[in-house]
């Protein structure tokens, strides 16, 4: 290994200008000319718009223009479009409902956009918006997922009757009648996943700036994927053909799947700026983000699993209704579908499985992914109901799991619901996190922590998810409207350094780091000669983005198939300039050498002939060194795990404290350790979040949205977590060349049933058999009082 | 119906006309266009907009430009000198304190004036200190390591980078 190439704790690149204030998000950036845009939102869950009165505010000094829904439609403007098609059990298409950027005749959720005011200042143009007039005939809304599917339900659209989107299944159900038929024991569980807002700290921001000159779009956004943006928006609502449209995202402030899709305020700022002739600019206030961005998870399951006499998992049953909001997200239908639905094997040998989900409308922001995506209320679920399962059958909860893993030999494993898992060794991650956390020593600090008046619980988690989204051709099939591959051009400049370019976009996951040490591995180019680019379609090749930890086994593979290409041609121009055959040129530690003899040249020396072809076969070679490679995955990675929390519990409050988390990971090949902690550890803050914190309300009377703060939404601070002890297990990844898997989403799957199922654990000998998420200290509280009562 | 506001800012003299309702991070980000000090979220709870005025930490979204008039402030722009980075700047980097960087000046500017009431912070003492500033991305531990680094870096380098005025 290289000093700063593939497992060196490089320092990041990217952290100097974040810690000198040298950053530069979205809102950092100006316009000369700009305008500022404010939405005007609906402050009801559903209704019709009887009349929208704007002349006292278009009055007003500084303010350049209003428009609403009808603007837009009077442009031809087209609906915000959904990335995903299911298809139903009997054949269907989902439902698909127009989401027009600017509401047109109804709102049917609170913050709806409705209108906008542009102004010379934000000030102005928000002191205008209050005097825009709207009258609503407010009709019934309903926000809750049992509600909505209750025959006398309000309805979100009539193209979905009864509220439903899609009724989808996977599976086979005959067979799991068959297993439960010939069970031992069953194991039933009714499950609630919250819904979760996913609180990016950099509000969403974007800037239209429209060049008359050129007839030409530019878009500043705050997006994981901004050649999706250009593609969706261009071909879908602003109908700009892509060459017209350019779409920049800078340094983006934490996503966590929430800057993926492309939302309302994009189009509006983007078809505003052609109209005024002027910049228009919007960032998000706090509060529009919690009414406007896409929100996560949010399903109520009922689960079922048949087991043999000994404890050997016969069959797998889930029923859940899976909330999508008032309008279609970019990808929210395969988020409780094929990123929900395929997972339920976990990292089990369960031989019949078989999961329907009904995707619901309601009166509500649209659910979308949120880190992990599916896959956490696949684990959430999965290991609630394990754990369930031990208890009823008495049967040792660590041993249940190892009895039923998957065993290291049986890879690649076809599961009963479509993935091929390709490697994995669960038993060593389970070892390992029982080494970390001293299993044998439980019942010592059990019986401390109740020397002090504390309830102390071990909770576990061992399980899987797919990333590295994804083989096309299989997402194809499943649904999906786009390609999944991704790009990198490797630009060897002619002095030797190497810009590259690459279409996996960074929120915060250190990709000029990481890629500069594949870099920097192949070409053995000094770490400090590289330049990673991401972020503009300016400038990069076509790439779909950061999501689903794809960025290093996706983004990452196209890069390394493009150094390939580099590698290929520089040793050709090597054995032209050495007067040697190009069999006989090894490349290795950025020196290209004749085998066997002291001839060599350096790379740059390569790369410089390159670009002066003076001594150069130009008869079989073009000048130049820069290749672009587009890498399309063979197959989903699957990184697995096993999480251990331990918790405290006061009995007579209810509060809850995380004593101990550990985290042993297989994430396969790792390039940069330090990022990968880094990675696992914000992972597992957002899953305790939701495990004791976290919780998006809405009003069930008024559909007012009650958690629409940071004062009334509970995100972790630093006093509420724990130091977490992690490690990584390894087996490497057989589809692709690097052996890598992904890390970005695993602290947020894997965490959450292990933080309930300590609680449970805990408050098992007051016959506390459940406890809702989060369990706040109210919660916790009266679950211990309703099984004392009881 | 503008007010002229001047103050001191990262050592410089600086004087703008401003609305009297305009916040101190407004005019700081869109007047002065130090971007450095950003806004997450407009109600004093997530601290990325922490600068210091006169020595002690504040939060900027909620003080009015005005109020700042005379002051000595001092934003993330500010605390690395002559191109050199401040030891807390260099702990940071140094233990992975941050991800997407967004809240990453507030924490920093937050960090330091914690050392300056306490130059020898203990874990328990950081993570209640910080209890004002959200991070999304990190789950606060290797900030917590990077703080305690920090702090001992400024020890270790003598009073000028341990805090008090010369801080400022």
């Amino acid at each position: 290994m290289s000093e700063n190439g593939i497992g060196a704790s490089v320092r990041r690149k990217e952290d100097r200008r974040f810690i000198t204030g040298k950053g530069r998000y979205t809102d950092d950036i100006n316009r000369p000319q700009q305008v500022y845009a404010w939405i005007v939102r609906s402050p009801v869950p559903h209704a019709r718009i009887l009349t929208i009165d704007s002349k006292a505010a278009e009055a007003v000094r500084g303010v350049i223009a209003v428009f609403t829904g009808s603007d837009m439609a009077a442009d031809g403007i087209g609906g915000l479009p959904c990335g995903w098609g299911i298809t139903q059990k009997d054949g269907s298409q989902m439902a698909e409902p127009m989401h027009s950027p600017l509401a047109q005749e109804f709102v049917r959720c609170i913050g709806d956009q409705v209108a906008v005011v542009l102004a010379v200042s934000r000030g102005i143009a928000r002191d205008a918006a209050e005097l825009i007039e709207i009258e609503y005939e407010e009709l019934p809304a309903v926000t809750d997922l049992a509600a909505a599917n209750r025959s006398d339900a309000p309805q979100v659209w009539p193209e979905a009757p009864g509220n439903v989107c899609f009724d989808w299944e996977i599976g086979d159900a005959a067979a799991v009648e068959k297993a439960f038929a010939g069970a031992a024991h069953v194991v039933e569980m009714d499950i609630v996943n919250t819904r979760l807002i996913p609180n990016a700290i950099e509000p969403r921001s974007a800037i239209g700036d429209y060049d008359s000159g050129k007839d030409e779009y530019t878009l500043y956004t705050t997006s994981q994927n901004p050649h999706v943006i250009r593609l969706l928006m261009g071909a879908y609502v602003l109908h700009v053909p892509e060459h017209k449209l350019r779409v920049v995202a800078p340094d983006v402030g934490g996503g966590f799947g929430s800057k993926i899709f492309h939302y309302a305020e994009e189009a509006i700022v983007s078809w505003a700026s052609k109209r005024v002739n002027r910049p228009v600019k919007w960032t998000a206030d706090r509060s529009e983000s919690f009414m406007s961005d896409a929100h996560g998870r949010d399903h109520v399951s009922h689960a079922a699993l048949a087991l043999g006499s000994d404890g050997e998992f016969l069959g797998l049953r889930v029923s859940t209704l899976a909330n999508l909001g008032a309008y279609l997200s970019t990808f929210g239908p395969s988020v409780p579908t094929y990123l929900y639905g395929t997972l339920m094997a976990g990292t089990y040998r369960t031989p019949a499985i078989y999961c329907e989900v009904k995707g619901m409308f309601t009166h509500t922001v649209p659910v979308d992914a949120y880190r992990g995506a599916g896959r956490p209320e696949a684990s959430y679920l999965l290991e609630r109901l394990v754990d369930k399962a031990a208890r009823q059958t008495g049967i040792d909860k660590v041993e249940l799991r190892r009895k039923n893993f998957i065993s290291p030999e049986s890879f690649p494993y076809q599961t009963p619901v479509a993935l091929e898992y390709d490697s994995g060794d669960y038993h060593a991650c389970l070892d390992k996190a029982l080494e970390m956390v001293d299993y044998g020593g439980f019942d010592a600090r059990r019986r401390d922590s109740a020397a002090n008046g504390k309830l102390r619980g071990i909770g576990f988690s061992t399980y899987i998810e797919a990333c590295g989204l994804a083989p096309s051709q299989v997402a194809g099939q499943l649904g999906a409207r786009a390609g999944l591959y991704e790009a990198g051009t490797i630009r060897v400049n002619p002095t030797g350094s190497v810009t590259v370019l690459t279409g996996s976009q960074t929120q915060g996951q250190g990709h000029e780091t990481t890629f500069a040490q594949l870099v920097t591995e192949s070409l053995g180019v000094e770490f400090d000669q590289v330049e990673v680019v991401h972020g503009d379609t300016g400038q990069i090749p076509f790439g779909m983005g950061t999501y689903g930890s794809r960025s290093l086994s996706v983004g990452g593979m196209a890069i390394v198939k493009a150094l390939d290409k580099i590698r290929s041609k520089a040793r050709k121009i090597a054995a032209h300039l050495l007067e040697a055959s190009e069999e006989d040129v090894v490349f290795e530690q950025g020196r290209l050498t004749i085998a066997g003899t002291d001839r060599s040249l350096s790379f740059g020396e390569v790369a410089l002939a390159a670009y002066v072809p003076h001594n150069y076969p130009l008869d079989v070679l073009e000048p130049g060194l820069e290749e672009t490679a587009f890498y399309d995955p063979k197959n989903f990675t699957f990184p697995s795990g096993c999480h251990i929390c331990e918790v405290e519990v006061d009995p007579e409050t209810g509060v809850v404290e995380v004593a101990r988390f550990v985290a042993a990971d297989d994430f396969g090949r790792i390039i940069n350790p330090m990022i990968v902690e880094g990675q696992v550890q914000g992972g597992l803050a957002q899953g305790i979040g939701q495990a004791l914190y976290e919780r998006c309300v809405y009003d069930e009377e008024t559909g007012q949205l009650l958690t629409g703060s940071l004062m009334d939404y509970c995100l972790p601070r630093a006093d509420h977590l724990p130091n977490f002890e992690t490690a990584t297990t390894t087996t490497l990844c057989t589809h692709n060349s690097l052996g890598v898997k992904g890390c970005g989403e695993a602290g947020a799957i894997g965490s959450t049933p292990a933080v309930i199922n300590a609680v449970v654990d805990a408050l098992s000998e007051l016959n506390v058999t459940d406890v809702p998420i989060p369990a706040t200290p109210e919660r916790v509280w009266r679950a211990i009082r309703t099984a004392q009562a009881a | 119906m503008s007010r002229v506001v001047s103050f001191t800012l990262n050592g410089e003299p600086v004087e703008a006309a401003v609305e009297p309702r305009m916040l101190l991070v407004e005019m700081l980000r869109d007047t002065l266009g130090r971007t450095g000090t950003h806004v997450g979220c407009d109600t004093s709870q997530c601290g990325a907009c922490v600068v210091h005025i006169d020595g002690n930490s504040v939060k900027s979204c909620t003080m009015l430009a005005v109020q700042a008039d005379g002051a000595e402030v001092r934003t993330i722009e500010g605390v690395a000198t002559n191109g050199k980075l401040h030891p807390m700047q260099e702990a940071f980097r140094e233990h992975h304190g941050l991800q997407c960087g967004f809240c990453t000046p507030g924490m920093i500017m937050s960090a330091l004036d914690l050392v300056r009431h306490n130059p020898d912070p203990d874990e328990k003492e950081i993570r209640a200190w910080l209890e004002g500033n959200l991070c999304r991305c990190t789950g606060y531990q290797n900030i917590v390591r990077a703080v305690k680094a920090g702090a001992a870096a400024m020890r270790a380098g003598g009073a000028e980078s341990a805090g008090g005025r010369a801080d400022v």
